[in-house]
């Protein structure tokens, strides 16, 4: 018989489960995302993940396409087919047997069960001080890996490049992911309530700046993580970064790459 | 010159945050910060009322402009957001739930 093996990868407190006929493919999910193995038990949802052999239209640099239809909704990118129907809480994967498919279907999945709930993933560095989360969003080059690298020991650090934004009762937790950028090392799986944003900008000289409302709003929607182009989705996010700038202060942090910068970051 | 209508198109996020008018198109994601001004004029959009009452009362009334430097850019603001879809504009009245009705 063919056996099955199952991995739950949990970010954000969400297991969601991979079941996958193929024992290596598992122990590579396991290395990748080491402190993010959760319990089996209790997934929020399940995947199978049917590993094929890759053919000339799955190599293809296909840009992700995230539709609903029928209720269900269908994920393409040129390495990988994906289905979930988010009323059963189950979907499949046709993949070949590489790490980065699942990581893209995690991030899309975890971007519309976020935006049902008033949360989002952004492209931000974040990191834990003194129980206080601190993001820090740009796009490619702003500083996220730089920002990352140069953190005291002190600092825990939960992503240098997609954090995690959850709403509470009481404001947002940035939650540790395992999506990593240039630093090429998963985050800390904890969370915290965000203390604050900071939309980096390197710079001649440390500083931070006072950002008005319009402006913070229109720089966290470009910098949240946004798949399908479904109307309501829109709508929600757009609800959503109006919320988060009204109940977290959004700065702008302009830096010089060195140690210092952190002393800022208080 | 005909009249015209205008109407917030039912497609879109509004929002009003540190004082500000804000608007996003959930058709192409377009994102606008509207001054008061144009916030007066949005506000006042109900499909129903023609655009010169309403840069009469709400503009040139309230803010001390002239009709000619109030229509004009009232005007180029209609038509900055009906080119995407958030202003709806009819040359007769409409019912903003259901948009404005093509003359045959």
């Amino acid at each position: 018989m063919n056996q099955q093996h199952e991995i739950a990868i949990e970010i954000g407190g969400m297991p969601i489960l991979f079941r996958t006929h193929d024992f290596s493919f598992r122990e590579m999910m396991i290395d990748r995302y080491g402190g993010f193995i959760g319990f089996l038990s209790r997934p929020t949802l399940e995947f199978e993940v049917e590993l094929v052999t890759p053919s000339g239209e799955m190599e293809s640099e296909e840009d992700a396409q995230v539709e609903m239809r029928d209720g269900l909704w269908h994920f393409r990118r040129g390495d990988f087919r994906a289905q979930w129907d988010p009323g059963a809480g189950r979907g499949y994967i046709r993949q070949s047997a590489n790490p980065y498919s699942v990581d893209s279907v995690l991030r899309i999945v975890h971007s519309l069960i976020l935006a049902g709930k008033g949360g989002f993933l952004l492209h931000a560095a974040s990191a834990i001080r003194d129980g206080r989360a601190f993001l820090f969003s740009g796009i490619s080059g702003a500083g996220k890996t730089t920002i990352s690298r140069l953190a005291p020991p002190d600092v825990v650090l939960l992503t240098d490049e997609v954090s995690y934004v959850r709403r509470e009762a009481r404001g947002y937790h940035a939650c540790g992911t395992p999506f990593a950028g240039e630093l090429a090392r998963v985050g800390t799986n904890c969370s915290a309530p965000v203390a604050t944003l900071f939309l980096l900008g390197k710079g001649s000289e440390n500083k931070i700046e006072v950002v008005n409302t319009a402006e913070a709003v229109r720089c966290l929607l470009r910098n949240i993580l946004f798949f399908a182009e479904d109307a309501e989705l829109v709508e929600m996010i757009f609800r959503s970064a109006c919320d988060f700038v009204d109940r977290v202060p959004v700065r702008r942090l302009t830096f010089v790459p060195d140690t210092r910068v952190w002393d800022l970051i208080v | 010159m005909s009249e015209k209508y205008i109407g917030r198109s039912s497609q879109i996020a509004a929002r009003v945050l540190g004082g500000e008018m804000m608007v996003m198109s959930s058709v192409d994601s377009t994102f606008f910060t509207l001054n008061e001004v144009a916030t007066a004029i949005w506000q006042a959009a109900d499909g129903r009322t023609p655009l010169t009452e309403i840069v009469v009362r709400n503009v040139c009334h309230e803010f001390e402009v002239d009709l000619e430097t109030a229509r004009r850019d009232a005007e180029q603001f209609v038509s900055e957001l009906s080119h995407h879809g958030i202003l709806l504009v009819s040359d007769h009245p409409f019912d903003m739930s259901a948009g404005p009705v093509e003359a045959a």
